[in-house]
């Protein structure tokens, strides 16, 4: 049995889809945090089968948690202080994401003048599309591979 | 600070104030001859568009304004590699309101963050040309006294054509609209503006191959051109060319206040006999260009000087 010790304040990302952690890691830009990250991988889950967690312990305002939204509205996050679940927060899909996805419509002001943030708003919530602020390209939520 | 970066800025009361602000200019033009002394547009094109920019250009002269400006790319600075940002800020210095064409989508919206000045979007790429379906709405308007209670042909490339697409979003938020959508397979209007806009709206619309069949109901015929890259083959494109071509034999067969618009330049899409049918309105609707485009000057110049 794998033994991950509890932490004293930061988060734990539950109910991760199994096998895209490593790409959450990256999009939330862990790797930049100095701080103790543990990556619970294929995890037995009686809703969901296997899936994937992460513990972070870090201060509380250092997750970009409308990041996370965009990327997997189902995960979990629970917020931990003091050594206890303070709040388990839900999350919604952002209205607005900045350079956490770019363009990729060729014709976009944003494929030649680098220095613009790459904003996509969120114009369908039901089908979760959302939409470049600048050229209007429909860009569908991120799908992570396995 | 107001800008224009899509016919649909304007709330309907804003559009119909437009309206007749512009049928105003075009009935009383002394009027209005030197509304906009010693103000400055600065028509910043990006890429060539003679029609678009003498337009704009005409429109600022008749209210007694001046121009400044550039009209290719190679001749602004960007051919040195500045920005739209940074161009912007610069131009806002020199001019009262300004007038941008740019290849990228997208780049007029950039512009207008940066502005200290109103930015008219004079076509952003394959995105939006407001003017131009402001053009085409001041037609309607003024030739058929209406925007609603209409039913509009569409016909040749409805999947490429953003003038098309732009007028469709205009249109829809008058009552009791029909489109008739005319063109080939392969150029059908794309299912993001079938579903998402007229679907969703409950906007009837039927989809025809042949512009025959549709002729007898419509009260606009809005013509665009079939352009032959746009076909995977060359026998689609041989097969079907000649039925998005408007000959006075296809005329016959419509109404008699049928109005026929084009966004020019035409290329062979509407014979030359057609050009005196008083149904041809395609000149006429350049007319109607620069008066929309003289409104629209008056009233961003006005919301820029109110509180």
């Amino acid at each position: 049995m794998l033994n991950i010790s509890g932490i004293h304040e930061g988060f734990v990302l539950d109910h991760i889809q199994a096998g895209t952690s490593l790409s959450i890691y990256k999009d939330l830009k862990l790797e930049q945090l100095d701080c103790s990250v543990a990556i619970i991988k294929n995890a037995r889950s009686s809703k969901m089968g296997k899936k994937d967690m992460i513990k972070v312990e870090c201060p509380i305002d250092a997750l970009d948690l409308d990041i996370l939204g965009f990327i997997d509205h189902n995960i979990t996050v629970n917020i931990i202080k003091n050594d206890k679940i303070v709040e388990k927060k839900k999350l919604h899909l952002p209205k607005q994401i900045v350079n956490v996805i770019k363009c990729k419509n060729p014709r976009c002001i944003t494929s030649i003048e680098q220095e613009l943030d790459q904003i996509f708003i969120l114009t369908d919530p039901e089908k979760e599309v959302y939409r470049c602020k600048y050229c209007e390209e429909q860009q569908k939520k991120k799908k992570y591979r396995k | 600070m107001r800008h224009m970066m899509s016919p649909l800025d304007l709330t309907v009361e804003e559009l119909d104030n437009l309206l007749h602000l512009a049928s105003d200019i075009e009935k009383n033009p002394d009027k209005y001859a030197h509304a906009c002394d010693r103000k400055k547009l600065a028509t910043c094109f990006y890429e060539p568009s003679t029609r678009t920019r003498l337009s704009f250009e005409a429109a600022m002269q008749n209210l007694g304004g001046s121009v400044l400006g550039f009209s290719s790319a190679d001749s602004s600075s960007a051919a040195k590699g500045e920005s739209v940002s940074d161009t912007i800020r610069v131009i806002s210095c020199y001019a009262d309101i300004c007038a941008i064409r740019h290849p990228k989508e997208g780049a007029a919206l950039v512009a207008s963050s940066k502005s200290g000045i109103p930015v008219i979007n004079a076509g952003d790429g394959g995105h939006q040309h407001p003017t131009q379906t402001l053009t085409d709405l001041m037609t309607i308007h003024s030739l058929k006294g209406r925007l609603s209670d209409l039913t509009i042909g569409l016909c040749g490339d409805l999947k490429f054509g953003r003038t098309v697409h732009s007028l469709i979003h205009a249109l829809i938020r008058y009552p009791n609209i029909k489109f008739v959508l005319i063109s080939p397979e392969e150029l059908r209007i794309p299912s993001y503006i079938r579903q998402d806009v007229l679907e969703k709206h409950g906007i009837p619309f039927v989809e025809m191959e042949r512009l025959e069949d549709a002729m007898p109901d419509l009260d606009i015929l809005y013509m665009t051109r079939v352009q032959k890259e746009r076909f995977f083959n060359e026998e689609d494109y041989v097969r079907m060319k000649d039925f998005y071509i408007l000959t006075k034999e296809k005329l016959s067969l419509a109404k008699e206040d049928m109005l026929v618009l084009h966004p020019l330049p035409r290329v062979n899409e509407i014979s030359v006999e057609v050009d005196d049918d008083p149904r041809a309105v395609y000149f006429k609707q350049v007319q109607y260009g620069v008066y929309i485009r003289m409104a629209l000057i008056l009233t961003l110049l006005k919301w820029k000087e109110e509180p």
